[in-house]
């Protein structure tokens, strides 16, 4: 496929907007792909870990908020403690998460929780969860 | 009254297109004391030499102040040019309108010539108190002191005694060598290392202008550049080297087996030994912290044996005083301990091993005779994965830098196991590749495509065992995914370090080091083999990671600075150093304290700083923390400073 | 000796096995865990936005109570209480301008926070205060012969400023094991995540994890695993249903949160430990190797 960069994709408000929530630099990072070498949940992500800086870095807005590989993300920060040039790959997640979440959008409605689901699972796992994934 | 003569550079437009050089003729002209002033385009040039020389001849000036660029840069030239003629160098002055004034101003015109007047002024003040010094002559022992028996020690050495000079070599262990030695192979050219080095290292052991000093230490240097006293450690070997043949019976009968430094802890050495066959010098050494005799009292088998009567358990270290012209510091590297990285198991896993144990393990002399079986149980590996970048290339947990050599010998590596193992399958996991000796590149282009070595570009976020394999989760970026390897065996390419204890030789000779411990250049573009403290040069790893032709380049090169060191009979040191009035001293010893060189001290007897006119380096310190002024510097006394000031507060 | 003690809103009721236990061990050993008056949820998960101030008010609120019970110190077992509330410290005692912050949010509780308070989770309180030597000593029933796989998942150890032990080879709880006598395996799997809050609505993605953690811990010869996290024990243990049934030749683990094992070795009486909460019945494996009675 073709991708078409200049300064306005480049130097987007969408990178800016991620850097701000994250108050990373997104720059540091040299995409040597630790992170998504030791991603636990690597195998439910469309796209790896390393590759949504990337794709940040190329301001491909939409196709990383389209993505699974941000609501996948479990937040165990393995990524971070290991990342040689010790860029918080969970605050970028989380930002990219909060862009959607911010609009009003939820990824998971606590009304579509299934009865039997709310039940079963500990209070722990549906306040983390909402806190997480609903708006 | 002074006769003194002002010579202004227009520097092309660097000066002139901010200062009106011609309206600061006029008004320096008139300012008193001045019998003549001029201006001209490049001072720097013949020409502009010439000039001032014909004036000072013609003119009979007294004292020569250039208007230019920064004294860095032509000091030495205008000063050289007036001493040609006659004049004390030390009466001419350096006015920096161009550094200080021109580029600094270039927006305001006006204000620059004004300025550039007043600095001018200033600079007469201060030259009209210029004494005319006369500059130190020292001479110079011509003996060059290396520290350092690896390859680059081993170079230099043999270059400066090929010129004809007296070379003491200095080695930590009880061989020259270093880890040149224990290599199986060297990139490019997959030579074997032990056979090109050691010709070198044979040279060196016979050579009539080198004295060998192995299993030997420094313990105090103290001096100057071309004069140096040094003490030297040679510690207990409890074997008599010059009775000891290295016939080897010891060896053979001590019972001790201890892991192998030499051999990377893959197998075992005695109690006494060399460090492998064709050691230079070829003589062992006991080592008392495993020695029966030592710990329990017992054996002495060694001893029972040699017919000679070598072995000496009552042996002390010895003190041996030599004095140096110059110092070569070749101390090289050391790989950095894998046991420090957690997430490759912080070193408990036995098929888990770095650079070096593999190059033991390849070695056609190894302990495995160049088959890379593994470890712990012996099995050839089908399956090796190396990973480069352990430890480097890491700002966040390890080392930022790039440690250079991986990339090649790296692939070197998985080459030569391609060879022993024609079977097996060899996976590197990169993040770049740095290939940029010469015939580097095409070496790894054949590695890939001749042996099939399959690179994959991501690092590597943990290792751990698996039953009897060793799972690596690593990455290809290539393709952003997850990549899981079942390995026989992985191999880490470790950063590279400063060599063990060369941090401490650094403090105790007072060489600046960066954060690492590598020792810093004078400059790290012009100046790569000197250190910033003269008398000291640098050669090899010591400096900075690099391979072996590098590293033979920078150790010739450092030879050829002790060369031209030691073709002078005499070094002639700046007289712009710090001066004691006895009269004024009262003895409170802030200058010794803050001196930097040691060059100055309190005698005890009078109770008056004594400076040291040879060391000192004139940073002028000790003057400025003088609380009654006594300590005063040559040419930059207390009242010449305020006269400057004068000139721009009035 | 006396301690504030937090438990978190799933100690009190699916995880109340992890509570009774931890209390019990305890008061054993000569602290008394004192429940922090009108404590309320930890506020996890810890925000990782740089602007959600609000998110911090939660933890905080629950330092403030700890000052108001004039203690110093307050002890989590959850590790996503501990690390909330640790996480959530250190930012304020870093930071005086989101401090003051909060605090004028909270304008309307009695106490203003400070950073006086330290948040510690039990381990360490069983490592530093007691001593595993001295926890030694009191064990009556050494679980010798019991191999477990210590388990730690994420919260307790990332990120490294916060954590209780090194990220990547943590020892805390092989010394407790080791200190009751029982067995602990090398086992790499332990700080692996286990999918955490995806089990809501993500089952399938804890199946695969939990899977892959325990039947490692199953081939390196464990009899059980050992936890300090309700919902690492839920996805470790609960979900070991959706695991068989997933994965049918999967073998059975029982799962046990470290203060249930502390408390069998110190003595105590089964009940304290609550064993019925435990998803795979433990008491066949622990009949076995006789630490309990019973047929």
């Amino acid at each position: 496929m073709k991708t078409e960069i200049s300064i306005k994709n480049i130097k987007s408000k969408f990178l800016d907007k991620v850097e701000e929530l994250s108050e990373e630099n997104l720059y540091a990072c040299y995409q040597c792909g630790k992170c998504s070498a030791g991603c636990p949940s690597i195998s439910e992500m469309d796209i790896s870990p390393g590759e949504i800086i990337r794709l940040v870095q190329l301001g491909q807005e939409k196709e990383v908020l389209d993505s699974k590989t941000i609501w996948i993300c479990a937040s165990c920060f393995t990524c971070v403690t290991r990342c040689p040039k010790g860029v918080d790959l969970a605050k970028v997640m989380e930002a990219l998460r909060q862009i959607t979440l911010r609009k009003n959008v939820d990824y998971v409605s606590p009304w579509s929780i299934p009865k039997e689901v709310l039940s079963q699972v500990p209070q722990i796992a549906l306040v983390s969860c909402l806190r997480k994934f609903s708006a | 009254m002074s006769r003194i003569g002002v010579f202004i550079c227009h520097c092309g437009l660097n000066i002139a297109g901010t200062i009106e050089v011609e309206k600061v003729v006029k008004l320096v002209s008139d300012y008193p004391e001045v019998v003549y002033a001029t201006d001209y385009m490049y001072m720097c040039s013949d020409p502009g030499q010439d000039m001032i020389k014909e004036m000072v001849k013609e003119k009979k000036l007294d004292g020569v102040v250039v208007a230019a660029c920064s004294p860095t840069m032509h000091e030495t030239t205008f000063r050289n040019a007036i001493a040609s003629v006659g004049l004390n160098p030390y009466r001419g002055e350096i006015a920096n309108i161009r550094e200080q004034c021109s580029w600094v101003h270039q927006n305001h015109k006006e204000i620059a010539t004004e300025k550039a007047v007043k600095i001018i002024e200033a600079t007469i003040e201060k030259l009209k108190l210029d004494m005319p010094l006369i500059p130190l002559s020292v001479p110079v022992t011509k003996r060059a002191l290396v520290i350092g028996g690896g390859i680059a020690g081993i170079q230099a050495s043999l270059d400066i005694a090929d010129s004809g000079y007296e070379v003491i070599l200095v080695e930590k262990n009880q061989s020259i060598g270093g880890h040149m030695l224990q290599l199986s192979e060297t990139f490019p050219t997959l030579d074997c290392p032990q056979c090109i080095a050691t010709p070198k290292m044979v040279q060196v052991g016979q050579h009539p202008k080198i004295k060998l000093l192995a299993f030997s230490e420094v313990e105090e240097v103290s001096g100057y550049v071309g004069n140096f006293q040094v003490k030297i450690r040679r510690k207990a070997s409890f074997v008599d080297w010059d009775k000891c043949t290295g016939c080897g019976l010891c060896m053979e009968k001590c019972p001790v087996r201890v892991p192998s430094e030499f051999n990377e802890f893959l197998s075992k050495r005695k109690a006494i030994y060399t460090l492998f066959p064709q050691a230079v010098p070829n003589k062992p050494v006991i080592d008392s912290n495993n020695c029966l005799y030592f710990t329990k009292g017992k054996c002495r088998v060694c001893e029972k044996n040699c017919s000679l009567k070598a072995i000496n358990f009552e042996q002390k270290d010895s003190l041996v005083e030599e004095k140096v012209g110059a110092i070569i510091v070749a101390t090289g590297y050391d790989l950095m301990n894998k046991a420090e990285v957690g997430e490759y198991g912080y070193g408990k896993y036995k098929d888990v091993i770095d650079g070096m144990q593999l190059e033991r393990l390849l070695a056609p002399a190894g302990p495995t005779e160049g088959i890379p079986y593994r470890p712990s149980d012996g099995k050839i590996p089908k399956e090796v994965v190396f990973i480069q970048c352990v430890g480097s290339r890491d700002p966040e947990h390890y080392y930022p830098y790039c440690s250079k050599i991986c990339c090649m010998y790296t692939v070197k590596q998985a080459m030569l196991y391609k060879h022993a193992v024609p079977d097996g399958q060899a996976y590197v996991f990169y993040m770049d590749i740095r290939c940029n000796g010469k015939g580097y590149e095409e070496f790894l282009q054949r590695g890939i495509e001749e042996d099939r070595i399959l690179y994959l570009r991501g690092r590597v976020s943990k290792i751990f065992k698996d039953g009897d394999k060793i799972k690596v989760w690593g990455a290809d970026t290539l393709t952003g995914r997850k990549i899981e390897i079942s390995a026989d065996l992985v191999v880490l390419a470790m950063a590279i370090i400063p060599s063990k204890g060369a941090k401490k030789l650094a403090e105790k000779l007072r060489l600046a080091t960066d954060d690492y411990g590598f020792l810093t250049e004078a400059h790290p573009k012009l100046r790569p083999v000197e250190s910033l403290t003269a008398g000291y040069f640098l050669a090899g790893a010591a400096q900075a990671p690099k391979d072996i032709p590098e590293t033979v380049a920078q150790a010739s090169g450092a030879a050829s600075k002790v060369d031209s060191l030691f073709s002078k009979d005499e070094l002639y040191h700046e007289p712009i150093i710090a001066n004691v009035d006895e009269e004024v001293c009262v003895g409170c010893g802030n200058c010794v304290n803050i001196c930097a060189y040691d060059a100055v001290e309190l005698d005890l007897k009078t109770k008056k700083a004594r400076v040291n006119p040879v060391i000192c380096e004139g940073c002028g310190a000790c003057s400025a923390a003088c609380p009654s002024g006594a300590m005063q510097q040559n040419n930059f006394s207390k009242r010449q400073i305020f006269e400057m000031v004068n000139i721009f507060t009035v | 000796m006396k301690i504030s003690y937090f438990p978190g809103c799933t100690l009190k009721t699916m995880a109340k096995n992890f509570e009774d236990s931890a209390i019990a061990s305890l008061s054993f050993l000569g602290i008394e865990m004192v429940e922090l008056p009108r404590w309320n949820c930890c506020g996890t998960v810890y925000s990782l936005t740089s602007d959600d101030l609000i998110h911090q008010v939660a933890p905080i609120r629950n330092l403030i109570r700890v000052k108001e019970a004039r203690d110093t110190r307050v002890v989590a077992l959850c590790s996503m209480c501990y690390h909330t509330l640790k996480r959530a410290n250190k930012l304020v005692k870093e930071d005086q301008e989101k401090l003051d912050k909060l605090n004028n949010l909270m304008y309307r509780e009695d106490v203003k926070y400070n950073g006086e308070v330290e948040v510690l989770h039990l381990l360490e309180i069983l490592k530093n205060e007691v001593g595993f030597d001295q926890v030694s000593k009191k064990v009556k029933m050494p679980l010798k012969g019991l191999k477990v796989a210590p388990y730690y998942g994420c919260l307790l150890l990332r990120p490294a400023e916060v954590g209780l032990d090194d990220p990547e080879s943590p020892t805390i709880l092989k010394d407790l094991l080791e200190s009751v006598g029982a067995e602990a395996i090398d086992f790499p799997y332990e700080t692996e995540c286990c999918g955490s809050y995806h089990t809501v609505v993500n089952v399938n993605l804890v199946v695969e994890r939990a899977h892959d953690i325990l039947s490692f811990a199953i081939s390196q010869k464990a009899e059980a695993i050992v936890l300090s996290c309700p919902l690492c024990g839920f996805n470790l243990d609960h979900r070991q249903k959706e695991i068989k049934e997933k994965f049918p030749d999967f073998k059975s683990i029982p799962v046990f949160y470290f203060t249930q094992l502390l408390a069998l070795s110190l003595g105590l009486d089964e009940k304290v430990c609550r064993f019925e909460l435990n998803f795979i019945d433990p008491r066949p494996l622990l009949k076995s190797k006789h630490f309990i009675g019973g047929v």
